[in-house]
Parts: C-alpha cells; structure tokens; sequence
C-alpha cells in the first residue's frame, strides 16, 4: 500500500506485475489529492484547541485505518524502569557515525548540509549524553531499503543512515546530504515532503518518541497526509528545521537549526507540580 | 492532558512524534538487538509474541523495543546495547517483526512485575506505550483496568518463557498507556 509508486516503469520487465499490484490495491490507488485534501481539511476543521501530537486516528494516511487503538489509552504514574532510560555510551557508537557524506569511498551527490540543534525535556532541561539516531533518503528520493522502489537513482556513496551522542547541553549535530522529496502509494501523485526521521531518548522511558524533520517552506506541506496528521498548525510547524547561516559552514555546507523538545520528565515533574 | 490545565505548564511544548514509515528496516534494527542475553545464557529465557492489526493479519513491519529491570530487580544503568559484549545486561532490546508479524527478545526474567514496552510500525501515527506483566503479577495499575482488558497486558508463560501478543485495534486491543504531561 505504501510502497512507492512507479509511474515511469514503462522499460522495467516487472511492470506488468507492479500494474497490476496498483489495480489490485484498494481505492487508495484512485483517490484523488483533491479527496485527500477534503478530507484532511474536514479533521483538521474538528480541532477545537491546542493538540500538540498527531492523531492516531488519521485515515488520509491510508495505512492508519487498521492500525490506531480504537480505545482510549489509560494513564499510568510511570514506576520503576519507565522513571528512567537506557544508557547509551561510545562503546555503542562512533564519532564518525555523525557524518554520512564519508560512509563510503566517494562523495555523495546533493546538496551537502548540516544539522544540529539540542534535545531537553519540557522543562529545558538537556537530554546530554543520549543516542539519536536517523535515517533518510538520498538527494534523488531514494531509499536504500528493499522495499523502496521509486525508479530514482540509488547512491553508491550514501546509505543515509547516521547515529550520534548528545553532547552535555543537549546538542546533537549531522553532516549529510539534503534529501529529496519521494512519491508513494498512499493515493494517485502523492508526494512525501523533503524529510530526515529521527529517533530519539529522553532520560526516562516515557520520553521514547520517533519523528521526522522537515525543510523550510516545502510546496508538499498542504499535501501530505503524515505531516497534516498533527492538525495543529503550531504543533507540526514544530517539525520544520531553521535555516541557520552560523551554522553553515564556508565553502562546505549549509546549515539548518532544529531544536527538539520531549515530553517533560516526571521526576521533576512531580517537584514542580 | 495535564499541559492544557494551566498549572503544570512545561516551560516548552514538545515535538509531535511521527510514524516510524515503512523504511526503518535498515536503519533501527541491528545485529543482537533483541538479545538482551546471549540465547545460551543459563538465566535466558524467549519473549515472543505477534503484533496484529484491526483485521486480525500480522504487521510484518513494526518495531519493539523492550526496557527491563534485571533478575534482582534492579534498573540497569551500563551502557552497550547495540555493540552486545557478551556479557553486561543493559536491560534494553530493540526487535523487527519478521514477514509473519512474529518478534522474538532474548531475555531474563525480571525482578519486577513488568516490562516496558514501546510500539512502532508504519501506519501507526505516533509511537505506543505499553506493560508486558508476568503471568500472577498484580499492581494497583493492573488492578485498576477492566478484567477483559487486564489480561491483554499479561504474558503467558511457554515452554521457551513468555509470549505476549500485541493488537493495535478492536476486541483484543492491547491496553495502551499514557503517562501524565503527555496528550
Ligand atoms: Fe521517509
């Protein structure tokens, strides 16, 4: 359903089978964007104030539909292993992990950049000495996975895979390439936004959250289903990375900014309460 | 939704999550990461289970991690869960599902009622909570929940050790948890 489609595999011998697969598929290969739009315009009507995560419950991104609890989770006071997080330290990862333009023995082609920023809880506390980690596609759109068939090209100089520490204020910092923006089978010419997924740890269990990060100003905002699935427009405007001229660096690369706040730790969460 | 009642404000709003999409697979999941003990280790036991979907079919791409006192009860504080030595339990795991929606964590029995859980997978919004309890384990948390609801948070005991099945939507939903401050 949501592999990515394939609209010039005119000349590739397996064509007939992925046609085929696409009539197949359920109405999600003949909706419309124009339907997808209506419908995330008519959720993103019933919000009534601030929501600060996307909806579980989100079925322009057709995948969603089998896939959110449909009962109301229940809350818990975090005890024991949920009051703290796995440690990570530079046994588990190298320094070099940070760079993915220097994974392999020739330069990777695109736009060379870097980003950093800091992770701290909800009361600003840094999260230093945490793992993040990322993933992307290269600067044609192009997944380095199995699964990923967009007929863009594939870099043999980059995986697009890059692992780092938090320093002790929180910063984390990449140097990689700009991704493209990449079609997919989520409806008819639907395109997922130039986007770099990370993961990232707090220092307790509760703040485990996977995201993604997005470039400034992308046309493919309004259009997509996984970024529209945070309805609050204050909410996934938190996702989009800062262009930053301090953090570019002459003759090298550009520089973006992206700051990531977790969900507040509840150790000092009671203290304050 | 402590965060919109006004008095226990965080100082900064968080970061929506995302779904984890469909091309995690080579990135997160690494060589020993759902072998928290080497499978030879006299203490180990398996954690297994499937994750299915609203229709009842397995989802062969989502994501487990697990987070576990150890034998003593203990919460681990060493470092080296992606590069295993062999030896130090860290008390973290990360699992795929394979292509049958079947994950499989190399473990010891904790020293406590619970393993914590967390959920991912393409489809799915944002990342999920949950309890992996031992079979006769009983919190007030557990306690507190509806008897057809608890037992989706109880492992069963097998013959390799535990087996604990996670479904993201309808009957047999698993109970989900959300911790105070998140929304
Ligand atoms: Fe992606």
């Amino acid at each position: 359903m949501e592999q990515k489609s394939r609209t010039h595999t005119a000349v590739r011998p397996n064509v007939v089978v992925v046609t085929e697969a696409v009539r197949a598929s359920s109405d999600a290969a003949a909706t419309t964007q124009a339907e997808i739009g209506a419908e995330i315009a008519a959720i993103a009507a019933t919000r009534t104030g601030e929501e600060t995560q996307p909806r579980l419950d989100y079925a322009p991104y057709r995948s969603s539909i089998l896939r959110h609890p449909t009962k109301s989770p229940y809350q818990a006071d975090p005890e024991a292993v949920e009051l703290f997080a796995p440690v990570f330290g530079p046994q588990d990862v190298d320094p070099l992990e940070a760079d993915l333009t220097i994974q392999h023995l020739g330069e990777p082609i695109g736009e060379r950049i870097v980003v950093t920023g800091r992770v701290t809880d909800g009361d600003g506390k840094p999260v230093a000495n945490q793992l993040v980690e990322i993933w992307q596609a290269n600067s044609a759109g192009r997944y380095l996975h199995q699964r990923d068939q967009h007929p863009a090209p594939l870099d043999p100089n980059f995986t697009g895979v890059g692992r780092c520490l938090t320093g002790p204020d929180g910063t984390y910092r990449f140097t990689t390439i700009k991704p493209g923006p990449y079609p997919w089978r989520n409806h008819v010419n639907a395109w997922r936004p130039a986007h770099i997924h990370f993961s990232l740890f707090g220092s307790e269990f509760t703040q485990r959250m996977v995201t993604q990060m997005y470039f400034p100003g992308d046309p493919l905002f309004g259009l997509d289903p996984i970024y529209q699935s945070i309805v609050d427009p204050a909410a996934r405007d938190r996702l989009v990375a800062t262009y930053d001229h301090d953090v570019t660096l002459p003759e090298v690369a550009t520089g973006y900014r992206w700051d990531i706040v977790l969900t507040g730790g509840h150790r000092t969460w009671s203290e304050s309460a | 939704m402590i965060g919109a009642s006004g008095t226990n404000h965080p100082v900064s709003r968080p970061t929506p999550g995302q779904t984890i999409g469909p091309f995690y697979g080579y990135a997160l999941p690494y060589e020993g990461g759902p072998d928290l003990v080497p499978k030879g280790h006299p203490d180990a036991i398996r954690l297994h289970g499937v994750v299915l979907d609203g229709a009842g079919a397995p989802v062969p791409d989502a994501l487990l991690e697990i987070w576990q006192a150890d034998r003593t009860g203990d919460v681990p504080r060493k470092a080296g869960s992606l590069h295993r030595d062999g030896h130090t339990f860290t008390g973290w795991g990360r699992a795929s599902t394979n292509n049958v929606g079947e994950y499989s964590f190399t473990t010891v029995m904790p020293g406590a009622p619970f393993i914590a859980m967390t959920v991912f997978a393409r489809g799915l919004m944002n990342r999920l909570f949950t309890r992996v309890y031992l079979p006769g384990a009983a919190d007030p948390f557990l306690l507190s929940l509806p008897p057809d609801r608890r037992e989706t948070l109880v492992a069963e005991k097998d013959a390799g050790g535990l087996r604990f099945d996670v479904t993201l939507q309808g009957d047999r939903e698993t109970v989900f948890i959300t911790y105070p401050g998140h929304s």
